[in-house]
């Protein structure tokens, strides 16, 4: 076993690699939390993202159109969800399995002739000066640019929740629809908008793992990312900010048993590999007493009648 | 303007046609799927449906039906009374591979022992294991509140490094030549889940769902539980000035699904896959939850969506090698069956009126 091998500025900047996908999905997800829709398709989406994104860029050559197909891909998918739940009135958990489901067979089919083919590089941030500096230089500046663009995001929604008119009445849909509904809002609208800006969130973060985190296509390569964003949300009682510490968090453990298992470890490689979904179950337990947060209207399905 | 009016009570006609006019419509498009890939789409449905029913080589598909649809009823089974009570078990997949390894690892303790005693301890090894792994996402609900849909996720990805981890380690064949996976269960008599009648595909998986669906039947219609069941995913609230405990019933419905779950693991790894192997689990975990939505939740039904998802399953092995179709193109037909047959079900509370729009 060898920890001095584990080299902590590296560390820092390939947790914040690991982090991206999540804190994108997980952004998106809680807009569409925020709106009062419960979308556990997170991971299908996710995977649609990862190779349309793929497949666009591997065939343009550019990785911001690859990225720009991921976004359009993911919201595709959750247009699907939002027709269930919006329009057909179908019960949002069994739906947004549904979207995983077949994201998962769909992925797979489309990626038949991607599997062993490398993606075009990703350019990456490169100031002169800054980026060169010691340890600051490869966390800060280092980077491809969706993962300043997922911190970006993150800052906007919490801007759009917290000070807009558009992110009050988000919030009145996710809180009472009867309510915003007789204030003449248009609820179905306003969630279907949600629901498409999470799908193209969670595209985003899937192809970040094809494009960049890994960078190659294999099928179900996700992995249950989707799935840990979803606890994320919880985790951080629909804020955006607790989001991104969450994200990071997770990345860290992810990274940390990564470094861990190179490091040759004296524990074996399946247990290491356990600990992020471990983690995860644990901060669900720990973080679940505490539901103030939670959009009141949350997964209720509404129809104008009622 | 098309209106959704609700109806005063559900249809009855339209709740048993949805599965019906699901699976034509996803025929229908699955077609048009499989000829956007270059396949003949009526060759296709037919080698899917068709062949391994009455084809030429009907004689080796048919006992198959029986070998996939075992599992999948079983877990259904479980599944449907959580869902109908509202209690989202995803994790089947995890509790159906725990249920194999500790059926499996008692099997293999008694190795090469010979005794009648050694396979019944290995059923109820295996639902033990399921029941367990279920009760980690039940305890955590009742508990501290955590989601169970997360948590019982999670347990799947736990699980599989778990199956890894054995398969490669404690449970390896010492005779394997260093190959991962353990002794094949099916050289030993004493645990081999062999066939009941052979040629038939009948082995003691097949029995035990065909007794989960009467007892399920039975609970859900003649027992105070299973109104409880139906009450509570119903009205909550109702069910709680009724005086049934959330609590419990959480357990109940998480302790079933993952004990069912459970056996149908423990009956795959010492009958039809022989051995724990680190690909041992083929995700019929989660295509249980598309047959038990196909099956309305009602045991019957999920009979009769089992039969029919393993059709799809057997079928598609056929298209695979005798049309080419990729295996990804039987998963995107079993996902596109459950989106048909959720948008349809709106069908069955709500009436389409076309309404002419008011003047202003």
């Amino acid at each position: 076993m060898d920890l001095t091998a584990i080299n902590p500025v590296l560390l820092v900047a390939s947790l914040m690699v690991a982090a991206t996908p999540l804190l994108l999905a997980a952004i998106g997800e809680l807009v569409v939390e925020k709106s009062g829709v419960l979308n556990l398709g997170v991971e299908g989406m996710m995977i649609v993202g990862a190779i349309c994104g793929f497949a666009m860029a591997v065939e343009s050559g550019s990785p911001m159109l690859g990225f720009a197909a991921a976004a359009a891909g993911g919201a595709l998918l959750s247009l699907l969800f939002a027709l269930l739940t919006q329009v057909a009135l179908a019960n949002q958990v069994a739906s947004g399995l549904a979207l995983t489901l077949f994201g998962l067979g769909l992925s797979a089919l489309l990626g038949q002739g991607y599997v062993g083919v490398k993606p075009p590089p990703s350019p990456r941030l490169d100031l002169p000066g800054l980026s060169d500096l010691p340890v600051v230089g490869p966390i800060l500046f280092g980077h491809d640019p969706i993962l300043y663009l997922g911190v970006v995001l993150t800052a906007c929604v919490w801007v759009m929740l917290k000070f807009t008119r558009a992110g009050l009445i988000l919030r009145a849909v996710g809180e009472s629809h009867d309510a915003a509904h007789a204030l003449g809002y248009p609820v179905v609208r306003i969630r279907i908008l949600a629901i498409m800006f999470g799908g193209a969130c969670a595209g985003l973060g899937g192809a970040y793992i094809s494009l960049i985190r890994v960078p190659q296509w294999t099928e179900g390569m996700t992995a249950g990312i989707g799935w840990i964003a979803l606890a994320l949300v919880v985790f951080a009682s629909w804020k955006p900010w607790r989001a991104l510490l969450g994200a990071y968090l997770f990345g860290g453990v992810t990274v940390m048993q990564l470094n861990l298992q190179a490091a040759g470890v004296a524990i074996p490689v399946e247990y290491l590999a356990m600990s992020p979904y471990l983690v995860t179950i644990l901060v669900l337990v720990i973080l679940s007493a505490d539901r103030s947060g939670a959009p009141a209207a949350l997964g209720r399905i509404f129809h104008a009648s009622n | 303007m098309i209106v959704l009016e609700k109806r005063p009570e559900p249809s009855r006609g339209w709740s048993l046609a949805t599965p019906v006019v699901a699976v034509v419509a996803t025929m229908i498009f699955g077609g048009i799927v499989f000829g956007l890939l270059g396949t003949n789409p009526v060759a296709a449905i037919a080698t899917i449906f068709w062949e391994p029913l009455f084809g030429e080589f009907a004689f080796y598909y048919r006992p198959q039906l029986l070998v996939k649809g075992a599992p999948l009823v079983l877990i259904a089974i479980g599944l449907s009374l959580g869902f109908r009570a509202g209690i989202w078990n995803i994790g089947a997949e995890g509790q159906y591979i725990v249920g194999a390894l500790s059926g499996a690892a008692i099997g293999l303790a008694f190795y090469p022992a010979e005794g009648w005693y050694i396979f019944p301890l290995m059923v109820a090894g295996g639902a033990l294991g399921g029941w367990a792994w279920a009760m980690i996402p039940g305890l955590l609900k009742v508990r501290f509140g955590t989601n169970e849909i997360l948590v019982s996720l999670m347990l799947v990805y736990v699980a599989e490094q778990l199956l890894a981890s054995m398969s490669l380690g404690l449970l390896k064949n010492p005779e394997g030549f260093g190959f991962p996976g353990s002794r094949n269960l099916q050289q030993y008599p004493s645990a081999h889940n062999a066939e009941l009648i052979a040629g038939t595909g009948m082995h003691w998986g097949v029995a035990t769902a065909m007794i989960a669906v009467i007892l399920a039947y039975v609970l859900l219609n003649r027992h105070m539980l299973g109104y409880q069941i139906r009450l509570t995913g119903e009205a909550p609230r109702a069910a709680r000035f009724a005086g049934v405990r959330p609590g419990r019933l959480i357990l109940f419905c998480l302790g079933v699904s993952g004990a069912l779950a459970g056996l149908a693991g423990l009956f795959e790894v010492s009958g039809p896959a022989g051995q724990v192997s680190i690909d041992f689990n083929v995700g019929y975990g989660f295509t249980a939850i598309i047959v038990a939505f196909l099956g309305r939740l009602h045991p019957v039904g999920i009979l009769l969506a089992g039969l029919l998802m393993a059709l799809t399953y057997i079928g598609g092995e056929i298209a695979q090698s005798s049309l080419g179709l990729p295996a990804s193109a039987i998963q995107v037909f079993q996902g596109m069956l459950l989106f048909f047959l959720l948008a349809l079900d709106v069908l069955t509370n709500y009436r389409i009126r076309l309404v002419q729009r008011e003047r202003s």
